[in-house]
């Protein structure tokens, strides 16, 4: 292992020779996670780079559980998550002596989408489970068309998935055929061009080609998110080790400044006010 | 002092070579170490013939026999597309294309072989994926069947180039032979020239499954990624190395479902050694036989 | 064996020709159409590629940061964060690769070990690339604390090209007659003179050629560098090797699965890969002339 160490620094000290140092890594902000808050990271640190120069702002992808995993292994600054860190990621963070601290920075509704063909316009939370755990399996046993349901679910990785886990499936497992895609896009994707299907997405990702359906009578709007009547409702966070300081903080405060929410509310969220 | 000189380059060597020695057996030492929590809690039989991979739920369940099929699968179906295709261009170069045609097929085919596997990942998502979809009237465009085209068509160029090689170290007399014999070029080709060089073309057959095996971006973004154990080619699969990239940042350091993926990173990390090992044997029969070996 | 394969041929001699012929003409056929499909595979590939991303190409996508949510602007610091990490990974794994191959060809005695460590060498070269990036995410990120960065990206990207770099150079020392080193000797050269003035000139096309490919391989792929470098948007260019870059190749992936405008981004998707293809194709294409220029000399 020693060999190993000594060539790896040795390594590590040429690149650093080798590549220009500019910039004071107090200057440098980290924000990694969730693919649903990517969107809003990413335009604000566009925003908040034009207006701060000395700032440098990396956004990465990945999905909730990634970016807990980082902040928790210290790789990144801010995590973004669409959905509260879990019991057991809490107690692996004090266990490695971080401080996970939460800051909610704008509303999100998880909007149930089928094909614009469908019929239904309306489903219960009942049946949305039952279609997501495989009790039912065709249209017509809801007193629809002898079709096929094709369900469209998010990868584990994905903070959507585990919040649809819990506010629409009570932690039931999604049946394992169910479609997994790694993205929103790709949810919306596959249902606009499969009559069959059922996907759920945040709300910014509703597009034309698909048709939002209601749960218990409620349909997923801005007003219905805020106010918390619409079931499957869930606010976006950012955490931070510990309380954010210096640059971090500025950032996080910019996102819930009204220029930040305004970006919250282009990207198609809800903003907090 | 010349001598002195001289052995200190020689140590410099030494501790360089084995510098890298040490990095490439760290690979098997970290696979085998951090994969070990996992044989130990979940158990080998549990572990690789597990029928489900729920890694994030409580209690997560790491059953690996559904990403092990699809890898197969898509494997087999990759093999379909490319063993007939490869050797047939193989035997094409050999025998059929004249000279100006080989000095440019040749290397088109090995500069085809560098083309990176994103860039074949991503045109089956835009082009391959949504034409099959529609063709075939699917659910998803995403699917085995899909990954296997796009990873066959990828593993041509690799079978195609190292099976010329092969068809080219045939001594030509074993060919003046059959046509002193009054075989046609076709029953030369066939009986004579294929059988000589039937280990070779093994070789490349075995590289390329090696290959398919053990290709990420691709089957990461055209297989569909669904943790099923597959029924149909038309059903969306997870292959183990989809599962690593997929997963392998949302899982903690040290996590049961941490050292499931290095668990799935030894078993792929076996797969291509015993592909590498016959292939290694195979050519190396091959060389004696031909009365090739160095 | 060579003489029963010889015979076998014999049987076919007075066969009905006629339906020989028709026999050959089919085969022929089909081998023909083997290698058009092949060609048509691949070359559709480089085609939608070339013409979707050439629509999008100009010097500002080559060289701009990405804007306005991703959906405009271009790709510059992804096409620099792909060269460091691709210079990074060969700055690591040349010197240890190469001292590697001289040590196994000509200081070690021709023993059985070698062999051993010749053949494990050629087995590592086939492990997938997803299993690199598994050892770098533990080794370089956490182990060592590098973080997610240009450094750990480079190192694990090096280790994937080592053995690659390793038997290439080998191959070419291996290539070099003995004679040439014992002439050398008995001119009382030493072996490091040998080595450097003598074998190492020699063997240069081929060390070159295995580097080259190396240096494409790099450049070209996404697995290693998903979890150990690359990051979906970063403004300007990396500033140290531990900050994490943009990459080429996870740009590609990332546009095309994390995007949220998916009518703008796969357009840039298609301005990346062309790019990318172009790059690693040029690089390949370097290599594969010096390795024909050699063979055409050797012949």
């Amino acid at each position: 292992m020693n060999v190993l160490k000594k060539t790896a620094f040795l390594v590590c000290a040429t690149m650093l020779a080798t590549v220009i140092n500019g910039m004071g890594a107090d200057g440098k902000i980290v924000c990694e996670g969730s693919t649903t808050v990517l969107p809003i990271a990413q335009a604000a640190a566009e925003v908040y780079m034009d207006n701060n120069s000395g700032v440098n702002i990396s956004v990465r992808g990945g999905g909730s559980g990634v970016g807990a995993t980082s902040l928790i292994e210290g790789r990144c600054d801010i995590a973004d998550c669409s959905r509260a860190f879990k019991d057991s990621e809490l107690q692996k963070a004090a266990a490695k002596g971080k401080d996970p601290k939460a800051h909610v920075i704008a509303m999100d509704g998880i909007a149930v989408i089928v094909h614009p063909s469908n019929k239904f316009a309306e489903l219960t939370k009942q049946q949305v489970k039952d279609i997501y755990t495989g009790k039912i399996s065709n249209w017509s046993a809801l007193g629809g068309d002898n079709a096929k349901i094709v369900v469209v679910s998010r990868d584990s990785a994905s903070g959507t998935f585990e919040a649809f886990g819990e506010l629409a499936l009570k932690g039931a497992k999604v049946r394992p055929d169910a479609l997994m895609q790694a993205a929103n896009q790709g949810v919306a994707g596959i249902v606009s061009r499969t009559p069959g299907a059922i996907g759920y997405v945040g709300l910014g990702y509703i597009t034309p080609s698909v048709k939002t359906v209601k749960i218990n009578g409620i349909t997923a709007s801005r007003e219905t998110v805020l106010s918390g009547k619409y079931p499957y409702s869930r606010p976006l966070f950012m955490y931070t080790d510990g309380q954010p300081q210096g640059k971090v903080k500025d950032f996080i405060d910019f996102i819930l400044s009204a220029g930040g929410q305004k970006i919250v509310e282009e990207q198609g969220f809800v903003g907090l006010k | 002092m010349r001598r002195f000189k001289d052995s200190i380059y020689k140590w410099i060597f030494t501790a360089l070579a084995f510098a890298s020695l040490i990095f490439l057996l760290g690979i098997v030492i970290v696979l085998f170490r951090e994969a070990l929590p996992a044989l130990k809690t979940t158990g080998f039989l549990d572990l690789v013939f597990g029928k489900s991979w729920y890694p994030t739920y409580s209690p997560p369940e790491f059953g690996i026999l559904p990403l092990i099929l699809a890898s197969l699968w898509v494997t087999a179906g990759a093999m379909a597309v490319c063993v007939p295709l490869g050797v047939g261009s193989a035997l094409y170069l050999h025998e059929l294309a004249s000279n100006r045609q080989k000095a440019i097929l040749k290397p088109a085919i090995e500069l085809l072989a560098s083309i990176p596997s994103i860039v074949f990942g991503f045109f089956g998502m835009v082009v391959v994926a949504p034409f099959l979809q529609e063709t075939f009237n699917l659910p998803t465009g995403l699917t085995a069947f899909t990954a296997s085209l796009i990873l066959g068509i990828m593993a041509i160029p690799t079978i195609a180039s190292i099976a010329e090689d092969a068809l080219s170290y045939v001594p030509p007399s074993f060919k003046e032979a059959s046509y002193a014999l009054g075989a046609n070029r076709w029953q030369t080709l066939t009986q004579v020239v294929i059988p000589a060089a039937g280990s070779g073309i093994s070789t490349a057959i075995i590289l390329g499954m090696s290959r398919a095996v053990g290709e990420t971006m691709t089957v990461l973004m055209v297989a569909g990624g669904a943790a099923v154990i597959p029924h149909s080619f038309f059903e969306p699969v997870r292959p183990m190395t989809s599962t690593i990239a997929a997963e392998m940042g949302e899982a903690a350091t040290g996590s049961p479902h941490y050292a499931a993926l290095f668990a799935i990173g030894l078993i792929l990390f076996l797969i291509t050694l015993v592909f590498n090992i016959v292939a290694e044997i195979i050519s190396k029969r091959y060389r004696m036989k031909l009365g090739l070996s160095r | 064996m060579n003489e029963n394969i010889i015979a076998s041929a014999a049987i076919f001699k007075k066969k009905n020709n006629a339906r020989n012929k028709i026999v050959q003409n089919t085969g022929f056929a089909i081998l023909l159409l083997c290698i058009i499909i092949t060609i048509l595979f691949l070359g559709s590939i480089i085609y939608f590629v070339g013409v979707n991303g050439i629509k999008i190409m100009s010097w500002e996508f080559l060289t701009a940061p990405p804007r306005k949510a991703m959906t405009a602007g271009g790709i510059g610091p992804a096409i620099v964060g792909t060269f460091y990490l691709t210079i990074g990974a060969i700055l690591f794994s040349l010197p240890l690769g190469l001292s590697c191959a001289i040590y196994l060809s000509e200081y070690s005695p021709k023993s059985i070990a070698v062999n051993v460590i010749r053949l494990s060498i050629n087995n590592l070269a086939g492990v997938p690339s997803v299993v690199f990036g598994l050892f770098g995410l533990f080794v370089f990120v956490d182990y060592f604390h590098f973080g997610v960065s240009i450094l750990s990206g480079s190192l694990t990207l090096g280790i994937l090209v080592l053995p690659g770099i390793i038997s290439a150079s080998q191959e070419a020392l291996m290539a070099i007659p003995q004679s040439l080193r014992e002439a050398s000797l008995a001119l009382g050269a030493t072996q490091w003179q040998t080595i450097k003035r003598i074998v190492l000139p020699a063997a240069l096309p081929g060390i070159l050629t295995g580097v080259i490919l190396s240096i494409g391989r790099a450049a070209g792929e996404t697995a290693p560098i998903l979890f150990t470098a690359a990051t979906f948007y970063a403004r300007g260019y990396p500033d140290s090797a531990l900050s994490e870059t943009m990459a080429l190749p996870y740009h590609i992936y990332a546009l095309m699965t994390e995007g949220t405008h998916p009518e703008k981004q796969t357009m840039i998707a298609y301005g990346s890969a062309l790019t990318l293809l172009i790059l690693v194709l040029l690089i390949s294409a370097l290599a594969i002339i010096i390795r024909q220029r050699q063979r055409n000399k050797m012949v």
